[in-house]
């Protein structure tokens, strides 16, 4: 399961654009930093490769298999 | 700390048999073994003249004492080992000269910052730049004290025999330790190559200051005067900054308050220091207006001026301050007061001189000599009778 | 508002009370007085903290209270401590037997303050330097250097190739983001020839160092470099790098959006990934390429294995020989000199 961490996203977008099977998208609503986080589109498509969680330059997404 | 890797009482046995009998050894040799018998675990070094002789005493005998000693690549290089060994446990120094003490300023300040006790020796030569490299000179003097960027105090010692290069190394790592603060041992390169006797104690009977280690709770940046350390290794998440920190040692560089805390405190530390750490041979005789003061090498003309002036009847006080920084002032100020002349022969154009004019009240006579050759006792004698009576 | 009008105070006054809300607080006479982090660094750093049902495995390596970094948005950096923290926890390190040792600059803050260790944060391009001495008089401590390159290829090269050539135990990371990032983005010594920057605002007229290939020729047993795009690859080789005896060297090749970018019109970080992407090629494949075909190109993966022998291990067998000769020369009689504290060298 992919989990965001609001609180320490900086809205960069790098594991929005690198994602391989294009699992995120940006939302449309600032957190209380004032950045546009990733909201997870396509949550079946994703693999568990974790990219986006070793890309991330906050530690804000992050999987966890449940 | 790692004060002695000595299981077997090696080092003790080793030092005892240097102990007890009469050496013949040049100042920079006895300042090398009074830093062994001091501790000393890390030398980190560059060659230069006149400190080389220091830097080889010093590979030849730390692997004795299983300590290290380790030729940098430049003297940027030496300080910065030097602060990083202290921190990891050493009890750490290193030696140069006028144009290598230049070098190291920054990491001093970062030393004086961060609080690290560690001890510089500069052998100080003919300046400025690189000036007359085989000849003494005083004149790294106010570099000692002010070398360093921004507000910040030091601590310095002046030997002026290659017994007091031996005695007062100890001194400097147990001052270096007791008020966690780099410390200057302004030798000069004439006290440097002096071959004179030396006799070294009976390694059982020097006390070393230990290290205090902070206990669980205690802030090692602040909390006290003098913060205990706490060293790498022992799991204290110990964080160690040249920038403006907390008493915790994490960095904050924007509240004023915490600045203006910091460094009153590391100036504090050695101000509040200073009569403790105040050491002058004071050779004062009753009824004299005229005194002579003198340091290093310089003390010893000055002396045998004085002793030639009382020979033929004048009354001299002779001064002759161990502690350069912080400024014994006090002491001096005292011991000045009833004369009406001072007379302050050095091999610099009249660095501690002017220090001396702010705390005393007498006319204040500088006898700077500079070109690498030290003041005779006659030149200093006729000094001394200029001024009549 | 145009630039002359925004700098007379007049106008500036007008201007400012009229978009102001007319509650706006009074100017606060203890500006500067108050510690904005006070409480917040205390030792239980995840307390009151909540961050869910869910919470990021590497966070008690963190100091989390400080969280999110104060690097750009989008700063490699981010990236570096997110790949060291995660090859620390897969080697299962305790970082109470580490020390990271940085110096001056954005790189420079990449473990100190967020990574939870001794840290020795030093002067401008002395990282290396500190931290010979650290490793010298504490061999079983892990000692890790992390820098930018104005500070280690800069300032600092001196004692970069020097520990290179001494071959001792660090491991040293240099975060090349090709910038003086810190100070604005000034030019430095891996800035591609030709690029924009704030002292080479029409072009830059030197050519950079491939600052993995000068070390590797200084010496040193293990020379990689990898950028923050291959964030799987570095972290493996930041495990194998850390574990290696000897001086162990990673060229961390990052995105600087802000001081790198403004300039060289890349300040969107995803385009310089993109870019780090498109022109990386890895070492097998650049093999046989000229130095012509590889203009450009970011060669990545490992440059040099060696395992030649460390330096603090000839430290410490010279103190052996000589506690031993001394033994014998003071005591004929006793029993040898015990060997020195529990250091397991080759």
């Amino acid at each position: 399961m992919i989990h965001i961490d609001e609180d320490l996203c900086k809205g960069c977008r790098i594991c929005t654009v690198f994602c391989p099977t294009h699992v995120l998208e940006e939302s449309t609503a600032i957190n209380r930093l004032g950045y546009y986080v990733p909201l997870v589109k396509r949550e079946e498509a994703c693999h568990g490769c974790r990219l986006c969680e070793l890309l991330c330059p906050e530690f804000a997404i992050f999987i966890k298999h449940e | 700390m790692i004060q002695s890797r000595d299981s077997a009482g090696l080092r003790t046995r080793y030092l005892a048999r240097l102990a007890g009998r009469k050496h013949f050894i040049q100042g920079d040799e006895a300042a090398a073994l009074g830093a062994i018998y001091a501790g000393c675990s890390f030398f980190g070094g560059y060659p230069i003249t006149p400190a080389s002789e220091i830097a080889e005493v010093m590979a030849r005998e730390l692997p004795n004492t299983d300590g290290y000693y380790v030729q940098f690549e430049d003297e940027l290089a030496s300080i910065s080992a030097v602060i990083g060994a202290a921190w990891a446990g050493a009890r750490a120094m290193t030696a140069t000269s006028g144009p290598g003490f230049s070098l190291m300023q920054e990491n001093i300040g970062y030393a004086c910052m961060t609080e690290t006790p560690c001890v510089i020796v500069d052998v100080q030569r003919s300046g400025p730049s690189t000036g007359q490299a085989t000849l003494p000179a005083q004149g790294d003097v106010m570099q000692a004290r002010w070398g360093t960027h921004g507000d910040h105090e030091i601590i310095a010692l002046a030997p002026s025999s290659a017994q007091e290069c031996a005695d007062l190394m100890i001194d400097c790592f147990n001052l270096a330790e007791e008020y966690r603060t780099p410390v200057i041992f302004l030798m000069d390169g004439e006290i440097g190559h002096l071959r004179e006797q030396v006799v070294f104690p009976d390694p059982d009977t020097v006390t070393l200051t230990p290290r205090r280690q902070a206990a669980p709770g205690e802030t090692v940046f602040g909390g006290q005067t003098v913060p205990p350390m706490l060293e790498f290794g022992h799991g204290g998440y110990v964080h160690v900054t040249g920038s403006t920190h907390k008493e915790d040692g994490m960095r904050d560089v924007q509240t004023q308050a915490v600045h203006d805390r910091l460094v009153r405190r590391l100036v504090a530390k050695i101000e509040t220091a200073r009569d403790r750490v105040a050491r002058v041979d004071l050779d004062a005789q009753e009824g004299a207006e005229i005194g002579v003061l003198a340091y290093g090498a310089t003390a010893r003309p000055a002396k045998g001026a004085v002793l030639r002036a009382r020979a033929a009847g004048r009354r001299v006080t002779f001064i002759r301050p161990v502690t350069i920084w912080p400024f014994p002032h006090r002491q001096i100020g005292a011991a000045c007061r009833s004369l009406r002349r001072l007379i302050v022969p050095e091999m610099n154009l009249g660095q501690l001189a002017r220090e001396v004019e702010r705390f005393v009240t007498c006319e204040v006579v500088p006898l700077g000599k500079i070109g690498g050759v030290i003041h005779s006792s006659s030149e200093i004698l006729a000094a001394i009778q200029e001024g009549g009576r | 508002m145009s630039l002359r009008e925004l700098n007379d105070p007049e106008y500036f006054d007008a201007w400012a009370a009229a978009v102001a809300p007319a509650d706006r607080p009074p100017p606060d006479p203890e500006y500067g007085t108050r510690d904005p982090l006070a409480g917040l660094l205390d030792a239980d750093l995840t307390a009151g903290v909540d961050t869910g049902p869910a919470q990021h495995r590497l966070l008690p390596y963190l100091r989390r209270a400080i969280l999110p970094t104060t690097f750009c948005v989008g700063c490699g950096g981010g990236t570096v401590l997110n790949a060291f923290t995660h090859a620390v926890d897969e080697m299962g390190l305790d970082p109470r037997q580490m020390v990271c040792v940085t110096g001056i600059g954005c790189s420079s803050w990449i473990p100190s303050p967020y990574f939870l260790c001794d840290t020795l944060h030093t002067t401008h391009g002395r990282a290396v330097a500190f931290a010979n001495g650290v490793k010298i008089m504490r061999p079983d401590l892990k000692v890790i250097v992390i820098a930018g390159d104005g500070d280690l290829a800069g300032i600092g090269g001196n004692h970069l190739i020097h520990a290179a050539r001494r071959n001792i135990d660090l491991a040293v990371f240099l975060v090349n983001n090709f910038i003086y990032g810190m100070t604005g983005g000034q030019v430095s010594p891996t800035t591609p020839f030709g690029v924009r920057t704030t002292t080479t605002p029409y072009r830059n007229v030197e050519h950079p160092f491939r600052i993995a290939d000068v070390v590797a020729a200084a010496g040193g047993n293990y020379v990689a470099r990898w950028t923050t795009y291959h964030p799987f690859q570095l972290m493996e080789s930041m495990q194998h790098a850390i574990a290696k005896k000897g001086f162990s060297f990673i060229e961390i090749v990052s995105q600087c959006p802000v001081s790198y970018g403004k300039m060289t019109n890349m300040s969107d970080p995803v385009r310089i990934l993109e870019y780090f992407r498109d022109v990386a090629i890895h070492v097998e494949a650049a093999r046989g390429m000229s130095e012509d075909e590889l203009e450009g190109r970011i060669v990545v993966g490992k440059l040099v294995e060696r395992d030649r022998r460390e330096f603090g291990a000839g430290l410490r067998e010279l103190n052996r020989e000589r506690r031993e000769a001394l033994g014998a020369e003071l005591a004929p009689d006793a029993a040898p000199e015990a060997a020195g504290e529990g250091v397991e060298d080759r």
